[in-house]
């Protein structure tokens, strides 16, 4: 505790970022370190998981001193420890899990395990300190592409998924394709805006009529095959036009299921997350559907989109108050369901 | 490695359905099979339907991501890696990759020809191919 605000400590190390934040009443960030590995991975064209998890190992301490020291607190402050159980790189998740445990035994402080999902769900309660359940979630990002009813802080369901690639995936692979390199959603995103969205004819992938489901794995054979087609033709292919016209199909799906999933449940307030959330298309998309719809639409700052400790503070708190704390033979897990937080 | 022993021609998802479950009859405890083929040769799609084949009723999705994904449901566990995202063979034994191996389930491992070095001898490798038109694929087995 520290000036009456009960403090929970988020660390989140599932994939490429070490990350550790200070969350004050599970609203308010008071500090968000993220130590990002991407620089390193750009050589190697994707995320290196051996070097992934020694990365987190140096980096930890750091990382952790760093993000005390911002909120201007010590250990003894800390009320509680949330930290990513899965899912993610399992080497990767038992860095954040073995430090948190550490230090929730030799400080005796509570220690909650947090469903990486429910973390960029939580995301959107730091920004905004009012938004409260129920509402429904999209969650995109490189491995998730899921619509989800948020019923409480700790209960979900999940209404559809992907069937094989996740978009941030999708992305990524159409950017190796069109030699982009790694991270490539943002690149496509950049690039497709001076591209035209109609040039190619891609096809959009709704699957059944009533499924909430995705699949974008044709998507990478489509790309594949036209890039081919136009250069036996001798024809120049323009990587703009090719990114606006993949965006334009796997986000004309996202956002068409998820009014569906808005009128199914009723939702009267509709929430991004992921680090694709900060998509541009994606989010004009939406908020022109969500005015149409009339609902709201919440999306946080992209710095508390990627993966950070902030939003597992949030949901750790959230978590805790409802359920207590874990164990602490607590593991790491790397696919872990989201039934409940 | 083992010689091509004999050679599918696929030509639709129909037939890789056809495939898959026949394959999945046949895979016993400790079978590893190696998928190695190009970007949306179907890797990914050829594991579905040996899951099914195994009685697995949970949906398989890319393990990219997570570089392994288990399915304990079905007739033997299923184990689907993706090691594309593997640069250091390293860790793949810190996630415990032989005991997978040598477990009481089946693995099956997309992009294999990056760790060609610490597959076991008995794996079974399939090489997948497209064809010349679309939904065609070709598959070389060396078993
Ligand atoms: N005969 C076929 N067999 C398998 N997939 C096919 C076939 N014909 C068409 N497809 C389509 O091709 C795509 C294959 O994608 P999938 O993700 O399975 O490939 P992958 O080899 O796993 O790719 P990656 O290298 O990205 O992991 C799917 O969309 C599938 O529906
Ligand atoms: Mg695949």
């Amino acid at each position: 505790m520290k000036d009456g605000k009960f403090l929970t400590l988020g660390i989140e190390t599932s994939c490429d970022e070490t990350a550790i934040s200070v969350v004050a009443d599970g609203r308010q960030v008071w500090s968000n370190v993220i130590s990002s590995q991407i620089e390193i991975f750009k050589n190697y064209g994707g995320v290196v998981p051996e070097i992934a998890s020694r990365h987190h190992l140096e980096n930890i301490n750091k990382v952790l001193e760093e993000a005390l020291k911002v909120a201007d607190v010590t250990l003894d402050d800390i009320d509680l420890i949330g930290v990513t159980e899965g899912p993610g790189l399992i080497g990767a998740l038992l860095m954040g899990v073995a430090t948190a445990k550490a230090i929730a035994f030799a400080k005796d402080i509570p220690l909650v395990g947090v469903h990486h999902l429910f973390g960029h769900i939580s995301a959107n309660f730091l920004e905004d300190e009012n938004l409260e359940p129920p509402f429904l979630a999209l969650i995109t990002s490189g491995g998730h592409t899921e619509i989800v009813q948020v019923k409480s802080y700790t209960d979900c369901e999940i209404l559809g998924g992907t069937r094989d690639d996740a978009v941030g995936e999708a992305y990524d692979k159409v950017a190796r394709v069109l030699g982009l390199g790694y991270p490539g959603g943002p690149k496509i995103d950049k690039i497709a805006k001076s591209g035209n969205p109609e040039a190619v004819n891609f096809t959009r992938v709704l699957l059944e009529k009533d499924s909430y489901d995705f699949s974008f794995s044709g998507l990478k054979t489509q790309v594949l095959n036209y890039i081919n087609t136009e250069k036996q033709a001798g024809r120049e292919v323009c990587r703009e036009d090719v990114a606006a016209s993949f965006q334009q199909a796997v986000m004309e799906v996202v956002v068409k299921k998820t009014m569906n999933a808005v009128n199914l449940t009723g939702a009267l307030k509709l929430v991004m997350a992921g680090g694709v959330a900060a998509n541009s298309k994606l989010r004009s998309m939406l908020e022109s559907e969500t005015e149409k719809a009339g609902i709201k639409l919440y999306c946080p700052k992209p710095i508390l989109c990627t993966d950070n400790g902030a939003m597992i503070g949030s949901a750790a708190y959230y978590k805790y108050k409802a359920l207590g704390e874990d164990e602490l033979n607590m593991d790491a897990s790397s696919n872990l369901p989201l039934e409940r937080n | 490695m083992s010689e091509i022993v004999r050679t599918i021609e696929i030509k639709n998802e129909k037939d890789t359905e056809k495939f898959g479950l026949s394959l999945a009859k046949s895979l016993k405890a400790g079978d590893v099979v190696a998928l190695i083929g190009d970007l949306g040769t179907g890797k990914t799609a050829l594991t579905s339907y040996i899951a099914k084949g195994l009685d697995i009723k949970r949906r398989i999705s890319s393990p990219t991501f997570t570089i392994v994904k288990e399915y304990e449901e079905g007739r033997l566990p299923l184990y689907h890696f993706d090691v594309y995202r593997v640069f250091d063979e390293d860790e793949l034994f810190n996630i415990g990759i032989e005991e997978y191996f040598y477990g009481k389930g089946v693995c099956l491992i997309e992009w294999a020809d990056l760790i060609m070095n610490i597959l076991p001898e008995n794996t079974k490798y399939i090489y997948l191919e497209y064809g010349n038109k679309e939904g065609e694929r070709v598959y070389k087995c060396t078993f």
